[in-house]
């Protein structure tokens, strides 16, 4: 673990480096494989009349920006989240709260006529509030203790298998919406243009500041609701708050790139492993860690079974289920 | 041994009752499911009266339908009850052995590893095997996924709740694989694998019924006589041991069974989800929690949801034939989010 401030700053530093550079790899490799000449002569002046020009600004550009954003973004919801559950397992995939999103817009999408992200990331975040909501009644009780993170997870799974179910009864009944609606399910960051991010922007922001106003609060917050309370703040609006930029953070990436599993819950570990608790440094480490875990595990699916795409969330799955498992193993049986 | 004889009456009156009151609610869901077959059998898109269907059962030779009700409905209503009790007993097993109400066969991805399994031969062999191989591969994926929770849950022996996260885990996995494999597939392909998982019961035919009988028939009667070991290990391992079961031994068959029953039942029928999770419950509610007593109420309830959802998704919305799967969950996902909630404040 990095302990001194100057090592920290250079860890955050190296991870900057390493973003750019899958971030550069993504942009650079796949089917069509391009220099890196090309990738700064269309940053420097596009020219619609060259295929590599098209290629980069339509297809490979929006790919990593949406990587990175949503990367970072799942990354830092579920840091939090296991913050605010004290639950090693918690993350928006694992609770439900992309699922409940995931939802919400199939069912927009099926009674309303709407095709961009910007038209229905209101359902989207409403899904997520619906479902946080949900799997926070669930899973209260076990006393002072609260409750155990097997009561949570298994709280989370089922509310994600009812939203799931709902969705696939749906998408049956009409199947006009099945085609469009499935790549997207399995959580894909392919076949976007850049301008839908734009209008999610703010949304981004908001979460963005309130992360750094409430970083000292979740620091507080590690250390029990009893310390956050002697230390003159009031708990439950620091949990809401916190809440709140979850439900933003997840919202808005199932809005963009549909159910994206395991970044939530695999980066902000490595992390606490690289740059210990304090959310201070994890948070921006959780960031770029996630921006590069989508990145890398985007370049690879495109290398799973060329000239298929697979799903990237797909990709996550796979790399995410052995650590899954690893940190169930680790858990201690409470009594 | 002097037993005071008011004592004795009192006894003999609680317990008569009870097994009275049981056998009557065991009759009376009997009689239920009875009667939800008959109205099977009489409604779909070809409208039929009650005397043409008995005409059709009894004497096939001189009616018109009696393709209709022998090869259409029959072997459907059968399968969809076969597969409803598997799933019920499937789910309410693993309730016990896990000792959590909210374990079953999906959750832990028992489901998950059979629905890959299919999956897996529709996609590969679909066009080049005949589909009544389908089953053999689910049950496979189940066993698999079963085999493979175990192996990785291991750490100086099996706790519950290893077993849960590590399944839902492997659960999460197969999952992906099964979407993988159905957005890479053609659209056909990927609309009968998604109406597959969902769970229907279309098209079933008597070959299905018959070869998810032997299973059942087996598997059942096993589950039977060791469910009275449930009920003590529902005390803790340590009570159990106490009392002379083995309970390592014990929870590996119980295990199996359940993987069996929850494996034929998703072969033959789909991904049926949350009957697992919500008969064991309501029979929990009208029969009370003993294991032995439950068991046989739970494969009721298991077969009359099924059932419906079956009957519903067949005649609601004609003429379209909607998956049985929609109905179970869009009934048994809400409930169990209420069984959740009046859970909430139990520590486990």
């Amino acid at each position: 673990m990095l302990t001194r401030r100057t090592t920290r700053l250079a860890g955050l530093l190296a991870g900057l480096v390493l973003m750019a550079t899958t971030f550069a790899a993504s942009v650079m490799l796949g089917t069509t494989e391009l220099p890196p000449s090309a990738f700064i002569a269309t940053l420097l002046h596009y020219d619609p009349s060259r295929v590599a020009h098209i290629i980069i600004v339509k297809e490979r550009l929006p790919r990593a920006v949406l990587a990175v954003l949503v990367g970072a973004s799942l990354a830092i919801a579920g840091a939090l989240m296991q913050t605010l559950t004290r639950n090693p397992l918690a993350s928006p995939g694992i609770l439900g709260i992309n699922a409940g999103a995931m939802c919400f817009v199939v069912i927009a999408v099926a009674l309303l006529p709407l095709h961009a992200p910007a038209d229905y990331v209101w359902a989207a975040l409403l899904g997520a509030l619906v479902a946080a909501c949900l799997v926070l009644m669930l899973s209260r009780g076990g006393g002072r203790a609260g409750p155990s993170s097997l009561r949570v997870v298994l709280a989370g799974v089922a509310v994600t298998a009812m939203f799931v179910s709902f969705s696939q009864g749906l998408l049956i009944i009409d199947h006009q919406s099945f085609e469009s609606v499935l790549y997207w399910l399995a959580g894909s960051v392919s076949g976007r243009e850049l301008s839908i991010v734009v209008p999610l922007l703010p949304l981004f922001g908001i979460a963005l500041l309130l992360c750094m106003l409430l970083v000292r609060h979740a620091n507080a917050l590690m250390l029990g609701d009893d310390m956050v309370t002697s230390l003159g703040m009031h708990v439950g609006t620091i949990k809401l708050l916190l809440g709140l930029i979850v439900i933003l953070l997840a919202g808005s990436s199932v809005a963009l790139t549909g159910m994206i599993g395991f970044v939530g819950l695999i980066v902000p570990h490595m992390a606490r492993g690289l740059f210990g608790v304090d959310h201070r440094w994890l948070l921006p480490a959780c960031a770029l860690l996630g921006a590069c875990l989508l990145l890398l595990a985007d370049v690879a699916s495109r290398f799973l079974m060329p000239p298929q795409d697979v799903p990237v969330g797909v990709m996550t799955a796979l790399i995410g289920t052995p650590f899954f498992i690893y940190l169930a193993r680790r858990q201690q049986a409470r009594p | 041994m002097t037993h005071s004889p008011a004592l004795t009456t009192a006894v003999d009156r609680i317990v008569g009752n009870r097994a009275l009151r049981y056998s009557g609610m065991v009759g009376l869901l009997g009689l239920v499911l009875l009667a939800s077959m008959g109205l099977s059998l009489r409604l779909g898109s070809f409208p039929t009266s009650l005397h043409e269907v008995g005409q059709a059962l009894f004497d096939p030779q001189d009616s018109e339908i009696a393709f209709i009700v022998w090869e259409l409905r029959l072997p459907r209503i059968l399968l969809a009850v076969l597969a409803g009790a598997a799933l019920a007993v499937a789910g309410a097993i693993l309730q016990g052995i896990v000792r959590n109400p909210l374990a079953s066969p999906d959750v832990i991805g028992i489901t998950s590893g059979a629905a890959m399994g299919a999956v897996i031969f529709l996609a590969l062999f679909g066009t080049t095997l005949s589909v009544h191989w389908l089953p053999a591969a689910a049950l496979l994926g189940a066993l698999l996924s079963a085999l493979l929770m175990f192996s990785l849950a291991w750490k100086d022996g099996i706790t519950p709740m290893r077993m849960v996260l590590v399944g839902i885990g492997l659960s999460a996995a197969a999952g992906s694989v099964t979407t993988l494999l159905i957005v890479i597939s053609d659209d056909t392909a990927a609309m009968t694998a998604y109406v597959w998982l969902t769970g229907s019961l279309y098209a079933a035919q008597w070959q299905d019924v018959l070869g998810m009988l032997p299973w059942l028939l087996v598997t059942v009667p096993l589950c039977l006589s060791q469910a009275r070991h449930l009920s003590v290990m529902a005390l803790g391992d340590h009570v159990a041991r106490g009392l002379g079961v083995n309970v390592p031994c014990c929870r590996l068959l119980l295990m199996g069974c359940s993987v069996i029953l929850a494996g034929t039942a998703v072969a033959f029928a789909g991904g049926l989800g949350f009957v697992g999770l919500i008969a064991p419950h309501i029979a929990s509610r009208l029969v009370g929690q003993d294991f032995l007593r439950r068991l046989p109420v739970t494969a009721l309830v298991g077969a009359l949801i099924v059932l419906h959802a079956d009957l519903l998704g067949r005649v609601a919305f004609l003429p379209k034939d909607l998956p049985a799967g929609i109905f179970v969950s869009g009934v048994g996902a809400p409930f169990f989010v209420y069984l959740l909630y009046r859970h909430r404040d139990h520590s486990r």
